[in-house]
């Protein structure tokens, strides 16, 4: 597989990003979340890379957990919003019929549905009392459908072609034809999915939690920039409370749109050749 | 005396356009075929682009349903009131070659992985048994299972993967193969070896082959039937010498004479070319009277029936 | 007159480079209709794309030329020590002496503009409009084409059609050289017939050269004056059409004419065993041996020139000496 600079780039950002979150936590002394550890707003040292904020908190030891948070809410709900979406995508595509009127008329309604309000809306009424985890189902719920429609769209052309035909005179079940001969097909167009999912989850996440929608209390990067805004850290100077997560948000992000992009183009010249 | 096809009022009807401008269009208007015979046949069905060919082929595989009418493969019934066999006996009795051999396969798997589906699958076998029945058939194809296996489509020619193609065909044993323009997509000095092939299956296997194309050179060589089809309507039908060395529908005379053979140069004359296809589809009457130089007003209003003529030809040309 | 000067064109791919004409040399004669036989991978597109100076990545000229005379004037395209020269007034010559028309020309009219304005975009901006249209309807009834065919759009046309009104389009300037690329192989038989007696109608009238490319034999049979058959990349047989089907002079096109079934005649065919080669592989000697029933040692070793073997017939085999 000759992956592109792109797909390099990405994956080294995004290797960082997740080796770090898994493996640096075995070094920390103390939960970074508990307030007053430290001495409150000191500036870069040795001992704190970042320095410390106005809750007393090491802020980079505070952004390696959040980050892990983040990832594990993006890649948790991704792998269930990506399995969903496969399986009905492929089924409503390659099965038809009413099959496929009840799900497009899921996908649609799911679609229609303005995410981010009704996010905020819930979480409004159940400030404070969402458990992290009901964030990551709602999610789900809105997450799925985009994808599903680009495998369905997939899954009814594939449909069309001459090797299903020779799959079913080849005594092949439907669930077989689907597995073996749609799916690869479908393949690429689900590792985007979940690329993209991850993007899509964290940046929705981070953004609640900046209004102070989601549980702060657990750190995240959202949830981090959240209590800088609280105790108005640009005014009393303390830029890199906020710089830093900030920054790190948009590598990470640049990480996982490069990984999706790169695989994307990377798909598309082999398939040149392949297929 | 085995029915080997026998197709009776079939229709297949297809709807073009919108809420609109909907205009209906017969693929298959009224096909009426019948082929009864102890020896296998080979039967071609032969017409240009929009002949319905095509839909016939769909019907008789199962792959798409007529509006209406039924048809009869091998005794069994395919299509209409009544009751149809089953996947697996279909499949045992009905296998098809399609035309473009890299698109009859996935391109994510192994070739002979369809083999050994069908082998199991359709034929009943398992293990040894399954891989006697795929060494055998590659066999009879000229190829063997050691150079197949494990071998994805993009590692074949044209002409070997259609083999291939034909080797899975032959697994069940069917007792009719539906072959779509088996070799249009394979190179000229390639294509008799393929020919060739169905003629030896025919006679040393006992296998009938439906062999549609728009090559009346092929089909000449190899058919023992003849169907010539144009705008979803049977033309003229019987006995392939006959008709190509005496062809008696105005249509069929165009074909032939349009056909670049070597051996015998062109008149330069005046072709009529048909530049409204869709609409003729619409026509009451005969769908060729439009191009046809024998034409008469009693051809546009009334669409001529099956004339059976002495050689056991049917020619459906009000002017037969 | 067109000269070909031991052309080699390759194509650049991921794989690395690939010959797809490897040594074409021989001269065309004017006023004829020139067909050029031969099966997938033979080259004979890769030829055309030459003659006509198609040449844009990934094909280039590697060696040798192409040299044009029309009129007494000569135009020359070549590679001159690595980069390909063309003379100073290749300019003028094309579009006005050399016309193409492509394979799927179906698709190579715009879907959404009117037929004459894709015609008139042909011209240059100094012509004026108006009169020029006049002059199209003109042609064009005059070729037995309906002339509000060129009013109408693409799609309302059958492909039959719209190949003839492309066939209009690139002789409306009485081309010298007209270069058609598989112009029927997706048309119905009795289409092609319609296409191909237009072109022969043009040439008989225009006295121009046509170079034809089709896999079909039997539309050589019908058309051309003169044949070209390529195999492999390379000229194996070249000579007046009526000689090499009645007495082809290389196994290969004598073998591949026999294959083809006739209506009529009851004789077995056969056809030719094993497949052409990949011109990825290192290639030694004639390319047909390993496929040829006269092949020798010779053959495997070394590769045969295309010698004039009878009076204006040439063929590249060793068995002819």
């Amino acid at each position: 597989m000759k992956m592109n600079i792109r797909l390099k780039i990405g994956i080294i950002i995004l290797a960082i990003f997740t080796l770090g979150s898994l493996i640096l936590p075995f070094f920390m002394e103390v939960d970074p979340s508990r307030q007053g550890t430290y001495p409150k707003n000191m500036p870069f040292s040795l001992e704190h890379p970042l320095g410390t904020n106005s809750l007393g908190q090491d802020i980079f030891w505070f952004l390696v957990i959040a980050v892990r948070n983040s990832l594990m809410l993006g890649v948790s709900v991704s792998c269930v919003t990506t399995f969903v979406a496969g399986s009905l995508g492929l089924i409503a595509g390659y099965v038809g019929g009413w099959l496929d009127r009840v799900i497009t008329a899921l996908m649609d309604t799911a679609i229609a549905i303005p995410a981010f309000p009704i996010l905020i809306v819930l979480s409004t009424l159940v400030r404070g009392n969402t458990s992290f985890w009901l964030v990551g189902v709602i999610l789900v719920f809105f997450g799925w459908p985009w994808s599903a429609r680009s495998v369905r769209s997939m899954a009814l052309s594939i449909r069309e072609r001459e090797f299903i035909s020779m799959a079913k005179f080849s005594g092949s079940t439907t669930l077989e034809i689907v597995r073996r001969e749609v799916f690869p097909y479908v393949y690429a167009l689900l590792v985007v999915a979940f690329i993209d999912a991850i993007l899509w989850v964290t940046t929705t996440e981070a953004a609640l939690a900046v209004i102070g929608l989601s549980k702060v209390e657990i750190p995240t990067l959202g949830s981090i920039i959240f209590w800088a805004l609280s105790y108005n850290a640009l005014f009393i100077g303390e830029y890199i409370w906020v710089v830093a997560p900030v920054v790190t948000t948009v590598i990470l992000f640049l990480g996982i749109f490069l990984t999706s992009t790169g695989y994307n183009q990377m798909y598309a010249t082999r398939r040149g050749h392949d297929v | 005396m085995n029915t080997i096809l026998k197709t009776s009022h079939l229709n297949k009807e297809y709807k073009l356009g919108g809420f609109i401008n909907r205009v209906r269009i017969n693929a298959l208007d009224d096909v009426n075929l019948t082929i009864e015979s102890c020896e296998p046949v080979i039967i071609s069905i032969v017409g240009e682009s929009g002949s319905g060919k095509t839909t016939l082929v769909k019907v008789l595989l199962r792959l798409v349903k007529p509006t209406s009418g039924s048809a009869l493969v091998c005794d069994r019934l395919i299509a209409g009131k009544g009751d149809k066999p089953s996947n697996r006996e279909f499949f045992s009795t009905v296998q098809p070659i399609f035309q473009n051999p890299f698109e009859a396969f996935s391109a994510y798997r192994t070739v002979d992985s369809y083999l050994s589906d069908t082998a199991v699958n359709v034929a009943g076998l398992n293990g040894k048994e399954a891989i006697d029945a795929m060494t055998e058939s590659l066999r009879l194809v000229g190829l063997e299972y050691r150079d197949v296996r494990g071998k994805y489509p993009n590692q074949f020619s044209g002409g070997e993967l259609q083999r291939v193609s034909i080797a899975r065909a032959l697994i069940p044993h069917p007792e009719i193969i539906i072959a779509d323009e088996p070799v249009s997509m394979i190179d000229a000095s390639l294509r008799m070896n393929i020919i060739n092939l169905f003629l030896s299956l025919k006679e040393e296997f006992q296998r009938s082959f439906l062999y549609i194309t728009h090559d009346l050179a092929t089909a000449y060589y190899i058919s023992d039937y003849i169907g010539v089809m144009y705008r979803g309507c049977i033309v003229e039908f019987g006995d392939a010498r006959t008709i190509l060395a005496d062809p008696q529908h105005p249509y069929t005379q165009l074909l032939l004479d349009s056909i670049p053979d070597i051996g015998r140069k062109w008149h330069r004359e005046k072709i009529a070319l048909s530049d409204i296809e869709a609409k003729e589809f619409q026509f009451t009457g005969c769908r060729f009277c439009n191009r046809c130089p024998i034409a008469e007003d009693k051809c546009i209003v009334e669409r001529p029936l099956a004339i059976k003529k002495t050689d056991g030809r049917d020619v459906y040309c009000h002017f037969a | 007159m067109i000269r070909l000067n031991n052309i080699v064109a390759t194509y650049t791919t991921v794989r690395g480079q690939v010959d797809a004409v490897d040594g074409v040399d021989l001269t065309i004669p004017r006023g004829k209709i020139v067909g050029v036989a031969g099966e997938s991978g033979c080259g004979k597109t890769t030829l055309l794309k030459v003659i006509y100076g198609d040449l844009i990545y990934p094909l280039a000229l590697r060696q040798g030329g192409v040299e044009y005379e029309i009129d007494n004037v000569g135009y020359r395209v070549e590679t001159k020590n690595g980069r390909q020269v063309t003379t100073s007034n290749i300019k003028d010559f094309w579009f006005k002496h050399i016309s193409y028309i492509p394979q799927s020309s179906m698709s190579s009219l715009n879907p959404v503009v009117r037929i004459r304005k894709q015609f008139v975009d042909f011209m240059d901006a100094e012509q004026r409009k108006a009169n020029v249209l006049e002059e199209i309807r003109e042609y064009v009834t005059s070729l037995d084409l309906p002339p509000e065919a060129i009013d109408a759009y693409p799609h309302q046309l059958s492909g039959g059609m719209r190949q003839r009104i492309m066939v209009a389009m690139a002789t409306f300037f009485k081309p010298d050289i007209i270069l058609a690329d598989e112009p029927t192989t997706a048309l119905d038989v009795v289409v092609q017939k319609g296409i191909l007696l237009l072109l022969m109608d043009i040439q008989a009238e225009m006295n121009n050269t046509i170079i034809i490319v089709s896999h079909d034999m039997g539309v050589h049979y019908q058309i051309a004056h003169k044949m070209l058959i390529m195999y492999a990349a390379k000229a194996v047989e070249f000579g007046d059409s009526e000689d090499v089907f009645k007495a082809p002079l290389h196994p290969y096109t004598k073998m591949l004419i026999e294959s083809l079934p006739t209506i009529g005649d009851d004789q077995m065919r056969k056809g030719i065993a094993g497949r052409p080669p990949s011109l990825w592989e290192d290639l030694h000697g004639c390319r047909f041996a390993p496929r040829c029933p006269l092949a020798t040692e010779l053959c495997q070793t070394q590769e045969p020139e295309l010698i004039e073997h009878k009076p204006g017939h040439f063929a590249a085999c060793h068995s002819l000496r």
